[in-house]
């Protein structure tokens, strides 16, 4: 204590740090005292906590110099100085991975964990394990082994962390020390316990049974530990998760008694566990609830906030289960602790009624912008929930979140109030003028590009359409000149949409236009200069075609095309009509606001599921020659769930064949089976003509085969037939254990279910962003309509769904959602038939007695038009 | 709820760090690679600073992770975990480190002291805290364990009103039953 007193006497000031401005060289120069004899302890100790103060401000140290120091420091092995040893050990472990030849200290410290010092051997074995591999492992195994029983608690329990640390290294080795950690499970201490189990589960994680034996033991048996306790809690409930087994096993009545332990963190964990079970009813979650209930009043800051926390979770899915808490919630929106305090509102929100709502958001906006974005983005998504309950509420909530808007916050935070405008503006029309004005004057500020681009391509899609289009354009306009150029791009192209929709503006536009040719990017003048032609001519149907509704082809697909016309260029132009069609429509997808922790951006395109369908179908010789794949089919079960071979069928369709492509399981596993393939025989003049059968369905392991069907091309009108399947293969017994088969097989065969082709097969779903102007586009030259009389519908929704689900084509314009309390709504379908052919259907329902359909069908094909009358009618 | 249990794991803790009240790095350990690099770390540690030095609560949740702390004088302990980390089991570190080092430093827990016995700091975390699991939380076996010469444990008051205050919680718990 020496040194202490002398430090206080030469440094007088009260900040001075001994440790600053440490300069690596000198450090390192002063370190070469180890070798002095003898060893002068104290010094050398000052040494070596420098040497770590260093690593640990992330003080870079070469390797060179860092081998030097610590083969200098293994000299000091030769002190018994207790707390110099200890910082060697310490020196070893952070320097392991910078410093070469650490190995040399083993025997040193093998030296350590088996000697008599008890204070040494538990870090001793801890430092020792850090620099061993898996070779050298087995030449301790001896002593780890005794280690893990030893009776000195550090002892066991540094045996047990260690070995736990090894598992991902040498799992053979550890694997065979399971009988001392179970051994060491029984220890009295609780730490060890709490190890040893850890260590169990680590070993065992994938022998379920093993998993499931163990946690029976122990929750008969009991434990001392806490943090044991908490452990055996997750294992039960990822073991009740995995099994899927209903809530009355002893699993869950072992969590559920946990509720009652009389440690909190035991109590909070059981607590958790049971709200994020899946499928929880009311009446389980109910005493989950109510000790959290309880921890709301607590006076740690951390249990107030890790219970409102998960009732916040909990409110999500069962709003009426967290009512009772409502009151011990209000307690806490005022709380000091602005993080328990947001939770606690958003909680409310979800729970509270309307009448609530408009002193929650005053409470709320009094403090939002003390919290950390995390919490904010938790606001907004509360928010954006709120509106979807309490639609009419949404000018609070608009004006609240246009104040969050102009303050400070990151990424993420922005993007969630934007989405949660957005998706309000969609939802309620009334509010569109408003919300477009927030958007407005946020992107005349706003440093996010992918905003800014997303606002203007919505204002370039619902700006024309407002009562005084001509305010926008000069927010758009003001992009133009002050933004980079992604986002000039995205505002030349929402300018074109204004000219093209509002003839009053179209030559205010064309003079905009004319001034972004001038751009110094590329992109930007390329467009305004396609924008400018295609609106000097003035034609509907060529607006609509090039402005309002962009290409609806699947990127990846064009890309492969496209690349495939290069590599074999022809005579003839590029078709477009070869690309396959996108299978998610793009845009308008319903805003969906990214949970708090996942939101890590940008995601990657990923390949639609048709863009991998069409990789599989075209690696495989008999389907060459088909053309691009037009559609895949969801998969249709031809078994009940619970049967011996389970078969699902995808249909894909071609420009003039169908293929379909079952699944097959096979759920015996005494059987092996070969040459796979399902017989069909249609109903109608559809040919079978190839059946590609499945080579091996062994058990468990999922095998496809294929039926080649060739469409009528007489009638091609012929678009619904009925299939009737037959699975044929041989059978091949086979040993359950080892799955070796008999040598003999017979062949046998199996009836599944019949399978339908229907009118929806044909068509791709395409959404058409602005369908007036597409309406406009495909003109009336083989326009038909006719009137139905749907009389066993009751509802509109629900004529509205029937129509969606029997066309498969895609609801434009929002008109798959019916207002409430209407008597007629008019529905708009966009789709492609087989052969690219664009249809599109306009459905007035009126609701009388029954339903009333008047359909209306263009398409710039007939024979589809009359497909699709003949099939509604 | 979002169909995930927690992953049954000793690993509990992602990062230890010891900030004094300029927000410079005393200490850090970092237990995974959440954070990679040193700039990385030290950016964290400046958000973390910047959003907990000016209040007094002890839990707060920061990019995605789960962040209980403590301040003393002119010291901010800080121990992180994962977001869907228990956090009490959290607290239980931070309370067993803020303890050792309170009876090390006997009850003088602030920036000067601490500088003047960092390899007592360094020791008592390594008990603590090993590869991100908690191998310690009793702070009495903590400073047992670090057996600083000429530090020997007087049973303070301060281990008095620890035993009062558990005392309350068995009563309210037995009350609670």
């Amino acid at each position: 204590m020496i040194k202490k007193f002398d430090k206080k006497d030469e440094e007088s000031g009260s900040g001075s740090n001994p440790f600053q401005h440490l300069e690596k060289s000198a450090v390192l120069q002063e370190a070469r005292i180890f070798n002095e004899t003898p060893i002068n302890p104290r010094r050398c100790l000052h040494i070596l906590t420098k040497i770590i103060y260093l690593l640990n401000q992330g003080e870079h140290f070469g390797t060179t110099e860092a081998t030097e120091a610590f083969f200098a420091m293994t000299r000091l092995f030769q002190s018994n100085d207790q707390t110099l040893r200890r910082m060697c050990y310490l020196t070893i472990k952070e320097m392991a991975n910078i410093s070469e030849d650490v190995i040399i200290v083993t025997s040193s410290l093998t030296k350590d964990m088996t000697g008599k010092e008890d204070v040494y051997r538990g870090p001793a074995i801890r430092a020792l394990c850090r620099i061993t591999d898996t070779t050298m492992l087995q030449g301790i195994e001896r002593y780890m082994k005794q280690a893990i029983v030893d009776k000195v608690p550090s002892v066991s329990s540094s045996a047990l962390v260690s070995s736990l640390h090894m598992v991902k290294m040498s799992y053979d080795v550890v694997k065979r020390w399971v009988n001392e950690a179970q051994e060491a499970a029984s220890s009295d201490n609780i730490m060890v316990q709490y190890h040893a189990l850890g260590l169990l589960y680590h070993l065992r994680k994938n022998d379920r049974l093993a998993v499931s034996k163990m946690l029976n033991k122990f929750t008969k048996s009991g434990l001392k530990s806490p943090f044991a306790y908490c452990m055996l809690i997750r294992i039960a409930s990822k073991l009740l998760e995995e099994s899927e087994g209903g809530h009355d096993s002893p699993l869950f009545d072992f969590i559920e008694s946990c509720l009652r332990n009389k440690h909190e963190m035991v109590v909070y964990e059981a607590a958790s566990a049971i709200v994020h079970m899946p499928n929880c009813t009311a009446r389980e979650l109910a005493p989950a609830v109510s000790v959290l209930q309880l921890f709301c009043s607590s006076p740690k800051a951390a249990l107030r906030y890790a219970a409102v926390r998960t009732l916040n979770k909990v409110a999500m899915k069962h709003p009426s289960a967290v009512t009772a808490c409502n009151l011990d919630l209000e307690n806490l929106i005022t709380d000091s602790n602005r993080s328990i305090a947001t939770l606690a509102i958003t909680t409310l929100l979800k729970t509270g009624s309307e009448s609530s709502v408009d002193r929650l958001m005053k409470q709320i906006s009094s403090f939002v912008s003390e919290i950390s974005d995390e919490f904010k983005v938790v606001v907004v998504q509360a928010i954006s929930a709120l509106c979807q309950k309490y639609p009419r509420k949404h000018s609070v909530m608009m004006n609240f979140l246009s104040n969050m808007l102009r303050d400070d916050g990151g990424f993420d935070y922005k993007r969630a109030i934007v989405d949660c405008i957005i998706s309000i503006i969609e939802e309620n029309p009334e509010s569109k003028e408003t919300g477009l004005a927030h958007l407005c004057e946020f992107i005349e500020d706003c440093e996010h590009t992918v905003l800014a681009t997303k606002i203007l391509h919505l204002l370039g899609k619902e700006g024309p359409r407002t009562p005084s289009p001509s305010k926008y354009i000069r927010f758009i306009f003001n992009r133009v000149v002050l933004e980079s150029e992604a986002v000039r791009a995205a505002a030349v192209s929402a300018l074109a949409k204004f000219g093209a929709q509002n003839d009053d503006l179209l030559p205010s536009v064309l003079v905009l236009m004319h001034r972004c040719m001038m751009d110094s990017d590329d992109e930007v003048r390329d467009r305004a200069t396609f924008y400018m032609n295609v609106l000097q001519q003035k034609q509907k149907a060529l607006n609509a075609a090039y402005i309002f509704n962009g290409l609806s082809v699947s990127v990846p697909g064009l890309e492969k095309s496209l690349h495939q016309y290069t590599l074999d260029p022809a005579e003839k132009p590029f078709d477009m009509k070869s690309v396959p069609l996108a299978t998610q429509p793009i845009t308008e997808q319903k805003t969906e606001i990214a949970p708090v922790a996942t939101s890590k951006l940008p995601e990657k395109m990923a390949p639609s599921r048709q863009d991998i369908y069409q990789e599989q179908l075209s690696g495989i010789p008999e389907f060459q020659g088909l053309g691009p794949l037009f559609k895949s089919s969801d998969p249709v079960q031809l078994t009940e769930a619970e049967t011996e071979y389970v078969v699902r069928c995808v249909k894909h369709t071609f420009a003039g064949h169908l293929v379909f492509q079952f699944d097959c399981t096979n759920t015996l596993n005494d059987q092996l089976l070969q040459r796979v393939m399902v017989q069909m025989e249609p109903s109608e003049a559809y040919e079978v003509m190839r059946y590609v059968p499945a080579a091996n369905l062994p058990y468990s392991q999922p095998g496809s085969c294929y039926t080649l069907v060739r469409l009528p091309e007489d009638d091609p009108t012929a678009v619904s037939c009925t299939f009737s399947c037959t699975m044929k293969y041989l059978v091949r017994d086979c040993d359950p254990n080892t799955g070796e088969p008999d040598d003999d097989g017979y062949d046998d065969e199996y009836v599944l279910e019949d399978l339908e082709v229907t009118v929806a097969d044909h068509i791709q779903k395409v959404l058409k962003p602005n369908f007036g102007a597409a309406w406009e586009e495909v003109g009336d030259d083989f326009e038909k309509e006719e009137t139905f009389a749907l009389s066993s519908v009751r509802t509109l929704d629900e004529a509205v769904n029937n129509i969606i689900s029997f066309l498969g084509m895609q609801p434009c314009e929002r008109s798959d959602k019916v207002p409430e309390n209407k008597n007629s709504h008019v529905l708009f379908l966009g789709g492609v038939f087989r052969g690219g052919h664009d249809v599109l259907v306009r459905a007035r329902l009126a609701l009388a007695d029954g339903v009333t359909m008047q359909v209306t069908v263009r398409s710039t094909d007939e024979n589809a038009v009359d497909v699709i009358l003949a099939s509604v009618g | 709820m979002d169909s995930f249990a927690l992953e049954p794991t000793l690993y509990t803790v992602k990062a230890v760090l010891i900030l004094d009240n300029d927000g410079e790095r005393l200490y850090a350990k970092y237990y995974d690679d959440t954070y990679p690099t040193v700039k990385e770390q030290k950016a964290f540690e400046k958000n973390i600073f910047n959003k907990t030095h000016r209040t007094d609560s002890e839990i707060a949740l920061l990019e995605g992770l789960t962040v209980v702390y403590k301040s003393n004088i002119d010291l901010y302990f800080y121990v992180i975990g994962s977001s869907h980390e228990n956090e009490l089991m959290l607290m239980s570190v931070l309370n067993c480190l803020f303890d050792s080092l309170s009876q090390m430093l006997r009850k003088n827990v602030e920036r000067r002291a601490l500088l003047e016995n960092m390899e007592g700091l360094f020791l008592a975390v390594d008990e603590i805290v090993d590869g991100g699991v908690i191998l310690e939380s009793d702070p009495q076996q903590v400073v047992y364990r670090v057996a600083l010469r000429g530090d020997d444990v007087p049973l303070t008051e301060q281990t008095v009103t620890q035993v009062l205050q558990s005392a309350k919680e068995q009563i309210k718990w037995s009350l609670l039953r």
